[in-house]
């Protein structure tokens, strides 16, 4: 059962260790962002083949997904698909337990936290130690990730210390990057080296070659899809490519969009399995879970085009102060207000398409172009179709009554003249709902004595 | 009056007030009128407009909205050039209203600079001024730097630059009720931004934005307040706007 945006969103904006954390943080990136996509000449291009590609592998979907299964097979791979996060996690924990591993290592992956997979594995007994730093940092502290890129963008320096030493037995530990980089290299080294079994999510599936991607920052990934034996990969099934050349366009605008880097640190690349060189098992689990439900809607469809490069988070206002946990999902910002209630069930996360000024900035640095206000607006529409009537529902349907008739509008304007009276004031200021709301921050305008329509009428 | 006078005398111009100018803000309907009227256009008011039907969309609530979309694009049947002082009102009536409604339809400023082609429309008005972009204009309309080659060419006027002037206000139409903490919260680093100016008047193209931070800078009775483009536009020496 979640709380819902607002009520949730209100707790987050009291914290201002949080408000600071993420000001600071989002403003950064937003920054180095703007920087590296102002010097690409031809970034327009670029985001318009992006949306191309991706559209073109949305249509041909099912074609595509058989292409690539064939290509992984081809290449050494085994293929796993699963209807959702269950079933998912299902195919991981069976070849962890046919190997007999009772740990593994993981890649940062969304497409893991959307299916609960850690959740799933402990529960048959089998652990998953997440790699990346800030997923570390959030699974250290029984945390959730509160950024799609940056999951601890919610915790500073020293919070981290404090974590560390408490974690890690790190007693004597600054808050220099450098120091806490140092003790989590020397605690992921060890896990690295014992691993057996390595869990990934894929950034790029290529149905041509069979060709899996992840693309990241820290190296820790490669570790993880190099050193153990046997590696399992869990692949959202709408990051589908055609062709390997379109990574090409993929690879420009991930890393500009995402840390605002021209190039990522790591790329890594793997098709199938290799004799002597890396994992000697592979298995690509290919998830559907709500995917072809979002397909299947002309107007949220676009969303499945997302490759999960945060940009959308970095410039929200709204994601910006309050924070990712605050959407209630694994998917936050702009792109989790539009996400989550398409993957999930609406029902339980109805708040979400309202969590949103509609101010467009998300829409002006998506890589793929997904009109984000349009979905939220689409989905609003969904919202109220389905809820039935309720006091806003008589209200906004009375009011759309007023405004279809010229003279009910015209009486309903003397009506609100009549509440300029010390009395009608005073009403108002004791109404619940909508004008409390207003009036908890802001004074109401004070309703002019004339209407425009009065003075024209008057006067011409 | 100075320079920049267009010859587009006897152009007929349709006032589209909004609902919301209409109730709340008559005041800009009437320095829309007396602009326009002073660069040589003839305006008339179709009395039958009422609502684009923003709201009920942007609530939800599209069954409605597409009433009140047909219903406008029918009070302005007789219209050639339609003009509003709504950036918001006029992205409605583009992304969502009737196409032929649509193509005729301007918001006040890129009327000004389009069409008009003035951007020194002979206002007088002495007073420190900041500009808000709102969303609408800025991201919908893409209105670019027309409003402020208008301030500009304001004589008397200081124009002093708003920090972050591209962050929304946290209006948002009903946003600002169903999620008030968050709308304050984005409210309140708009007023920081804004009293960081040390302006007597903040401006912009819509009256709603106008509304969420006028409303704010009251609240806090902070010494600045909310004024629309139109009335600076409008404002002459011997016709002062407040």
């Amino acid at each position: 059962m979640t709380a819902g945006f607002p009520v949730a969103a209100k707790k987050a904006l009291a914290d201002t260790q949080l408000r600071r954390n993420l000001g600071h943080a989002t403003r950064t990136i937003r920054d180095k962002r703007a920087g590296v996509v102002g010097e690409v000449a031809d970034w327009e291009q670029l985001r318009e083949a992006g949306q191309a590609i991706k559209d073109e592998a949305l249509a041909r979907l099912p074609e595509l997904l058989e292409q690539l299964e064939g290509s992984v097979q081809a290449a050494g791979g085994q293929v796993h698909w699963a209807r959702d996060g269950a079933e998912a996690n299902a195919a991981v924990a069976a070849v962890a337990k046919q190997h007999g591993v009772d740990e593994v290592v993981k890649v940062k992956s969304i497409t893991t936290d959307e299916t609960k997979l850690n959740d799933a594995l402990a529960a048959e007994g089998i652990g998953a130690v997440e790699t990346d730093l800030a997923e570390l940092i959030v699974q250290l502290d029984n945390d959730s990730p509160s950024h799609i890129l940056v999951p601890a963008i919610h915790r500073n320096r020293a919070e981290i210390r404090d974590l560390f030493r408490r974690k890690l037995g790190a007693t004597d530990l600054s808050d220099d990057p450098a120091a806490l980089t140092a003790v989590a290299r020397e605690h992921l080294r060890r896990k690295f080296l014992e691993a057996r079994m390595g869990v990934s999510g894929a950034n790029f599936g290529v149905a041509e070659t069979g060709t899996v991607s992840v693309v990241e920052s820290e190296g820790n990934g490669r570790m993880c899809t190099t050193l153990p034996e046997v590696l399992v990969t869990v692949m959202g099934i709408e990051k589908v490519l055609p062709r390997w050349r379109d990574l090409e366009v993929f690879l420009q605008l991930l890393p500009r969009s995402s840390t605002g880097e021209r190039m990522n640190p790591y790329t890594s690349l793997w098709s199938g399995v290799r004799a002597g060189d890396g994992p000697q098992e592979f298995h690509l689990v290919l998830l559907d879970n709500g995917r072809t439900d979002v397909l299947a809607d002309a107007v949220g469809r676009q969303s499945l085009r997302c490759i999960r490069c945060s940009a959308c988070l970095n410039v929200c206002p709204v994601y910006a102060r309050a924070g990712g946990h605050a959407y209630e999902s694994v998917y936050p910002g702009p792109i989790g207000a539009i996400l989550a209630p398409q993957l999930a069930r609406l029902e339980d996360s109805q708040t979400l398409p309202f969590a949103s000024s509609l101010c467009g900035a998300c829409a002006d640095v998506c890589p793929v172009k997904i009109d984000i206000p349009e979905v939220l607006v689409h989905l609003r529409g969904e919202v109220v179709d389905r809820k039935g009537t309720d006091a806003e529902a008589v209200a906004m349907r009375a009011l759309a009554g007023v405004f279809g008739d010229r003279k009910r509008y015209e009486r309903a304007q003397s009506l609100a003249r009549a509440g300029r009276s010390p009395l009608g004031r005073g009403l108002a200021k004791r109404l619940p709902g909508p004008i409390a709301a207003w009036t908890s921050s802001r004074e109401l305008p004070e309703v002019p004595e004339q209407t425009f329509r009065q003075w024209w009428k008057e006067t011409r | 009056m100075s320079g920049g006078k267009p010859d587009t005398v006897e152009l007929r111009v349709s006032l589209f007030i909004t609902c919301f100018n209409d109730t709340l803000f008559p005041g800009t309907g009437r320095a829309v009128v007396k602009l326009l009227e002073r660069l040589g256009c003839e305006v008339d008011f179709p009395p039958d407009q009422t609502c684009c039907g923003q709201m009920h969309l942007n609530s939800g609530y599209r069954a409605e909205a597409a009433g009140l979309s047909e219903q406008l694009a029918r009070a302005f049947d007789g219209s050639d050039v339609v003009v509003s002082p709504s950036a918001s009102c006029v992205g409605m009536v583009r992304e969502h209203g009737d196409p032929a409604l649509a193509e005729r339809t301007w918001e006040l400023c890129e009327f000004l600079t389009g069409p008009l082609e003035a951007e020194d429309v002979g206002a007088y008005y002495p007073h420190r001024v900041t500009y808000h972009p709102t969303c609408h204009s800025l991201r919908g309309l893409r209105v670019g730097d027309a409003p402020l080659r208008l301030l500009r060419a304001v004589r008397g006027l200081d124009l002093l630059e708003l920090p972050e002037a591209e962050e929304c206000c946290g209006f948002g139409g009903t946003f600002a009720v169903k999620n008030p903490d968050v709308s304050t919260a984005m409210l309140s680093d708009k007023l920081r931004a804004v009293g960081d100016t040390r302006a007597e008047v903040v401006t912009a193209a819509d009256n709603s934005c106008l509304m969420h931070i006028g409303g704010g800078l009251r609240r806090g009775r902070a010494g600045t307040r909310a004024v629309h483009l139109a009335q600076i536009l409008a404002s002459t020496e011997d016709d002062p706007e407040p």
